[in-house]
């Protein structure tokens, strides 16, 4: 055992991720190269739209009502050491549809979809699903990952905007019912201090996050090892990169935008 | 014409292919047999592309395999994978009529509901069976609802992985026969893997044998009984001693 064993699988982690990360980059570019090549299978857009969209109304509606509601109580207890609690319903505001709203909404897609796309491509890859649809002349990019991709894409911003809605309303429940906040002025507060760039630039960051969510998903099942622990390991993976790609995202693209 | 020259294949240190030579004539049937875990379905994997070989060259009509039109090439094809590979997503004619419902050889949806029952019928399989999903299916029967799907479009060149296997003695008669037809009458080439030696005899024109990665015996059926191969000699009579190692 030399000194340089250590750094030698440093680097060797190190190049693997690197190459991991190319791998990546070059799964998502074919995939949007795709869009512009037809055939374009839109029964399983379709399909894939209710089902990343559509069907994740409840567990994003859900997370949004919560936060928006803790958040109502956090500000209003750090507002009030400083005699500031009128900023309650704005703070919420912005804090949902700049942050919480994408992040959350994303995160939360991530471990629903993330982890059934990879699942379900997976095990398409392990029983031979795949090759099968080769031999049929039918681009497994194009069938699958490119639906999937383009729905979440597509759907991400409208959840998020939903999200948004339900945390604002999950404030102001907590705002009128438990913090004293007359009902017209929590609403007329929100509306005169929100902007329109607070929501826009979330619904933004939502369509980042769904291209992140379903490119994780689909490249993980399609690189499924063999096996039912194969498919384990892909959807594990797939949340987790998933998940750490949308905060990273989620910090670039904040600076991108809010940065002075 | 399929011909391979050289071709290997190695899965990490596990050397499968080791310099397989093979040339399938036009409108023939070629049975490979061979020990399980020989490569047999990696060979079939590597004619179309779904395993790259590592060296060697894949010729279909004078033309590689890795040049030209993918989708022009892959539309010759059908195959039946050893596992069914029936998408479980769809229901039973969904699958057997997935090439008639999209692409170049798309048609009206109930002219293709049509085709698939018919080609359900001819692998033994009741029209009722054409609504269900593939996991309400037996073994058997997702075997043959997955020949069904290869033979569909009538491809010209045909790969059946093992298609008699799970199947009961008249069943696999009638998919021998079948298997027979499809090369006598439409023209087809056919390529199929199987352990049933009566298969053998019913299904192949010429019969090759792989071994330790490369093809240890080829010839016609009818000089199978009288190779004087140790190695044929051994497989077809399934012996227990001979040059083959059987480890227990
Ligand atoms: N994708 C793969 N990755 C790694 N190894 C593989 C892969 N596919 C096949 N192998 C290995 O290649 C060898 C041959 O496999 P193959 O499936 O071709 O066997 P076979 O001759 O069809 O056997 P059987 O008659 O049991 O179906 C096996 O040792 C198998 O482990
Ligand atoms: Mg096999």
């Amino acid at each position: 055992m030399s000194l340089s064993a250590p750094l030698a699988r440093l680097g060797r982690t190190v190049l693997g991720m690197l190459a991991m990360v190319g791998r990546v980059a070059l799964f998502a570019i074919s995939t949007v190269t795709h869009l512009f090549r037809p055939p374009f299978y839109g029964r399983e857009f379709l399909h894939a739209l209710l089902q990343i969209g559509w069907l994740s109304l409840p567990v994003v509606g859900l997370t949004a009502l919560f936060t928006g509601g803790a958040l109502a109580l956090q500000i209003y207890a750090g507002g009030s050491r400083f005699n500031a609690e009128s900023v309650v319903p704005s703070i919420v505001a912005i804090g949902m549809t700049r942050e919480l709203g994408p992040v959350l909404g994303g995160l939360m897609v991530a471990a629903r979809v993330a982890s059934s796309i990879a699942a379900e491509i997976g095990t398409m890859k392990v029983t031979e699903q795949i090759d099968a649809l080769v031999t049929l002349s039918t681009h497994p990019m194009k069938y699958l990952t490119l639906p999937r991709v383009l729905a979440a894409t597509l759907a991400l911003p409208v959840l998020v905007g939903v999200g948004d809605a339900i945390g604002i309303m999950g404030g102001y429940l907590v705002g009128i019912t438990r913090l004293e906040f007359n009902a017209a002025a929590y609403l007329k507060n929100t509306a005169d201090f929100l902007e329109a760039w607070d929501v826009i630039s979330g619904l933004i960051k939502g369509a980042v996050f769904g291209f992140i969510v379903a490119t994780m998903g689909c490249f993980y099942g399609m690189h499924s090892g063999r096996g039912a622990q194969g498919v384990g390991r892909a959807t594990k993976s797939a949340v987790v990169a998933a998940s750490v790609l949308i905060l990273a995202a989620n910090y670039i693209l904040t600076e991108l935008f809010f940065s002075a | 014409m399929i011909e391979l020259t050289d071709v290997h294949k190695a899965f990490g240190s596990n050397k499968v292919l080791r310099g397989v030579n093979l040339s399938i004539p036009r409108g023939t049937s070629m049975v490979i047999i061979g020990g399980s875990g020989t490569g047999k379905s990696v060979l079939l994997k590597c004619i179309l592309g779904l395993v790259t070989p590592d060296s060697g060259t894949i010729r279909v009509d004078g033309q590689d395999v890795n040049t030209g039109d993918r989708d022009a090439f892959l539309a010759r094809f059908g195959m039946l994978f050893q596992g069914g590979a029936l998408f479980d997503s769809l229901t039973v004619w969904q699958n057997v009529a997935f090439r008639l419902l999209r692409g170049s050889l798309k048609r009206p949806k109930l002219e293709a509901r049509e085709i698939a029952i018919e080609k359900l019928r001819r692998v033994g399989l009741k029209p009722e069976v054409a609504d269900l999903f593939p996991a309400e299916l037996s073994g058997g029967m997702q075997k043959r609802v997955g020949l069904a799907r290869a033979i569909a479009a009538e491809p010209e060149i045909i790969f059946f992985d093992e298609p008699t296997t799970g199947l009961d003695p008249i069943m696999a008669g009638v998919i021998n026969e079948l298997i027979r037809e499809i090369v006598t009458e439409m023209g087809a080439t056919a390529m199929t893997i199987t352990h049933d030696m009566s298969s053998v005899r019913a299904i192949a024109d010429n019969v090759a044998m792989l071994h330790d990665g490369v093809i240890k015996w080829t010839g016609p059926v009818a000089q199978m009984d009288n190779s004087g191969d140790p190695y044929l000699d051994q497989f077809i009579h399934g012996r227990a001693e001979g040059p083959i190692e059987a480890v227990r």
